[in-house]
């Protein structure tokens, strides 16, 4: 008999929580009440240790951070007090994102149109997918050694310099920005797409129906209309270039000073060498060769700083895009 | 010319065009792994699969490769890579357990549990907790929890102990694996997240209606349907974990040390060690010998070829999702 009413054990407890009450906690088993407080905990322990981190960093940096610091050069010093400040290697960084945004952004956007809107062939359009999936999966240090094996070949010395044996030396802005490019790619890749695809298909209609080609619409309808999906991509790029440190480690760093080489102005900062922030911090933690803590901490905080106003951006372009749209940006994968 | 380009173009020109540029990404992916492979290939020549074994330790190996010539004998690219293999295994497993347990009960936290105003916080402060440079991390690491451990957890007699193998400063294992997951936990967060708010919530409703507990409901619905995609956002954190090398570098010791639990547990947790990545970064000054340079290429190789792996599994892994429409 009682296999055919199923509730029959559990009757009272049904009846108890169906009148209207809600389950309190307390009545739950004791496994269900664990994996309730570990859920809080792990929710709110993750917001405390971002809060640490980032008082932390707060805490060092309006002890260290001076504006004599941002704005002075490094200098080579066997004294804290005489190694100068960081003002190379924030310009570093601005050259460095500058060069790694101009080569991804059109790469990215280019093949997020086609793989939006034509895709032709499928398995094509499946490979070139995967290839940026693997680009977004590859370990940084590994592009950075694919970068030094690509700018080592002897016919790129124009991109580097040329040592007076005739070997090339592989390592110049040139070729960092060359690299960064593929770690901004992703972003601005699958942020394009995203927003491509969320374009109502009657826009589209809309444009063809004028007579406009497919190439026209793209240009004229489909691009204005995700430029906040781009312009997010981009923010995260950026993000993702200004804190990379293996790249600039083994591409760039030989120096904490920019040193261009040849006599064209711009060209010659591009082919010469310099740090950036993040390699600034590595060099100066005790991990690098100058142990100087304090202006490690004072860069690491302007870093953090950068940081954090690239993500309020991301945020801000996304509200501004749902009040405009209704559509919402999706901010790719974090 | 100018003029013509300037002009609207023909559909099928246009069409080509951007074809031509996106395959461009295919000619790099291939690029990077023929150039690494090419790089890699005189050490693996060398010394066979016996390159992943164990013996002399890698870096007095690497030391004796960057004192060679242009040209090294053969003799010279002897090289065993296991204690690196070791540190790396042991490092990435330890940490995408830790980093799965709290990014599972984080993300029922977030989508199902906290109250509106919470998660408007919580969610950016995660994805603030993903973007900070691993530069910072590890500066974090070595100029405070380093020394914490160093001067306040590991005894003289732990120290005294190992004396004669090693030197326990505090950076190591303990560490780098806390700092690592906190830096791929926001990864999986993100992932899973998605994963269980792509379930549909009438499911976890009806298994109220059926007088289960909310946080019962959750786990024996919600969590379940979305199980393929949290399983895949380990793989892809794994992914994440073997390519760290700069926090690494800068925390874990830098020591080819084999941990053990000779000495018990927590000598084991103090105890130095190196994986592939942060090797590259250790030795990256000697690059130019051939022999330490194609070493380090092998190493990268691998990483390449882990990282490709990883991904291929976590897409099979969420194959069957598409089955229940779930998508994640």
């Amino acid at each position: 008999m009682s296999t055919l009413v199923p509730f029959d054990f559990d009757e009272q407890r049904v009846m108890q929580t169906g009148h209207g009450r809600r389950s309190s906690p307390l009545s739950w088993r004791w496994r269900d009440r664990v994996a309730l407080v570990l859920a809080w905990v792990a929710g709110i322990g993750l917001c405390l240790i971002a809060a640490a981190i980032v008082g932390y960093f707060a805490f060092r940096g309006v002890q260290y951070l001076r504006p004599g610091l941002i704005f002075s050069r490094p200098q080579i010093s066997a004294s804290q007090a005489g190694s100068g400040g960081f003002l190379d290697p924030l310009l570093g960084t601005l050259i460095l994102t500058l060069v790694g945004i101009m080569l991804a952004l059109p790469l990215a956007v280019t093949s997020a149109v086609w793989m939006s809107e034509y895709a032709r062939p499928r398995w094509l359009a499946r490979t070139i997918e995967s290839c940026i999936e693997i680009v977004a999966g590859t370990p940084d240090i590994v592009i950075a050694l694919f970068g030094l094996a690509v700018f080592q070949l002897s016919f790129m010395g124009p991109f580097s310099f040329e040592a007076s044996g005739g070997g090339v030396y592989g390592r110049s802005f040139l070729a960092a920005g060359a690299m960064m490019s593929l770690i901004a790619l992703p972003p601005i890749f699958a942020a394009t797409r995203d927003g491509l695809q969320a374009v109502p298909a009657h826009m589209r209609e809309a444009a063809f129906a004028l007579g406009k080609t497919r190439i026209t619409t793209i240009r004229r309808v489909l691009l204005p209309s995700v430029r906040s999906n781009m312009a997010t991509g981009v923010t995260l790029g950026v993000s993702r270039i200004i804190g990379d440190t293996a790249i600039v480690v083994l591409l760039l760093a030989s120096s904490l000073r920019l040193e261009p080489q040849g006599s064209v102005p711009g060209l010659g900062l591009l082919r010469g060498t310099g740090a950036t922030l993040t390699t600034y911090v590595f060099d100066n933690s005790p991990a690098g060769e100058g142990a100087a803590p304090q202006k490690a901490y004072a860069a690491a905080f302007l870093l953090l700083l950068f940081v954090l106003a690239l993500n309020l951006t991301v945020e801000r372009i996304g509200r501004h895009q749902e009040r405009a749209t209704g559509l919402s940006v999706a901010t790719g994968a974090v | 010319m100018l003029a013509r380009l300037r002009k609207p173009w023909p559909d099928s020109r246009a069409e080509r065009m951007l074809g031509a540029v996106s395959c461009l990404v295919a000619v790099i992916v291939v690029g990077m792994i023929v150039f690494v492979a090419v790089h890699a290939w005189p050490t693996f020549a060398h010394n066979g699969l016996s390159w992943l074994g164990s013996g002399e330790s890698p870096e007095s190996s690497f030391e004796k490769m960057q004192a060679t010539s242009v040209h090294p004998p053969a003799s010279a690219y002897h090289l065993r890579a296991w204690p690196l293999l070791y540190g790396t295994l042991l490092i990435t497993v330890a940490a995408v357990a830790f980093a799965f347990v709290v990014s599972v009960f984080a993300s029922i936290f977030i989508v199902e549990l906290a109250p509106e105003r919470l998660r408007k916080v919580t969610i950016p402060v995660i994805r603030l907790l993903a973007s900070v440079p691993s530069v910072v991390y590890g500066l974090l690491g070595v100029l405070v929890l380093v020394p914490f451990v160093g001067n306040h957890l590991v005894t003289a007699s732990q120290k005294a102990s190992v004396a004669n193998e090693v030197e326990l400063t505090g950076a190591g294992l303990l560490v780098t694996v806390v700092i690592l997951t906190v830096m791929i936990a926001p990864i999986m967060i993100a992932l899973t997240c998605e994963a269980l708010s792509a379930v549909p919530s009438s499911w976890r409703e009806g298994a109220i209606a059926l007088g289960l507990n909310p946080l019962r409901a959750i786990l024996a619905v919600t969590v379940r349907a979305a199980r393929p995609a949290i399983v895949a956002a380990a793989v892809l954190a794994t992914a994440r974990a073997l390519g760290e090398a700069i926090m690494i570098s800068m925390v874990s010791g830098s020591r080819s040390f084999t941990p053990n639990l000779d000495h018990g547990l927590l000598v084991f947790l103090y105890s130095p060690l190196r994986t592939f990545a942060s090797a590259i970064v250790d030795f990256r000054e000697g690059i130019s010998a051939p022999a330490l340079g194609s070493s380090l290429y092998a190493i990268a190789l691998l990483l390449l070829l882990g990282a490709f792996v990883l991904s291929i599994c976590g897409y099979l892994i969420k194959l069957p999702l598409r089955r229940y429409e779930v998508r994640g």
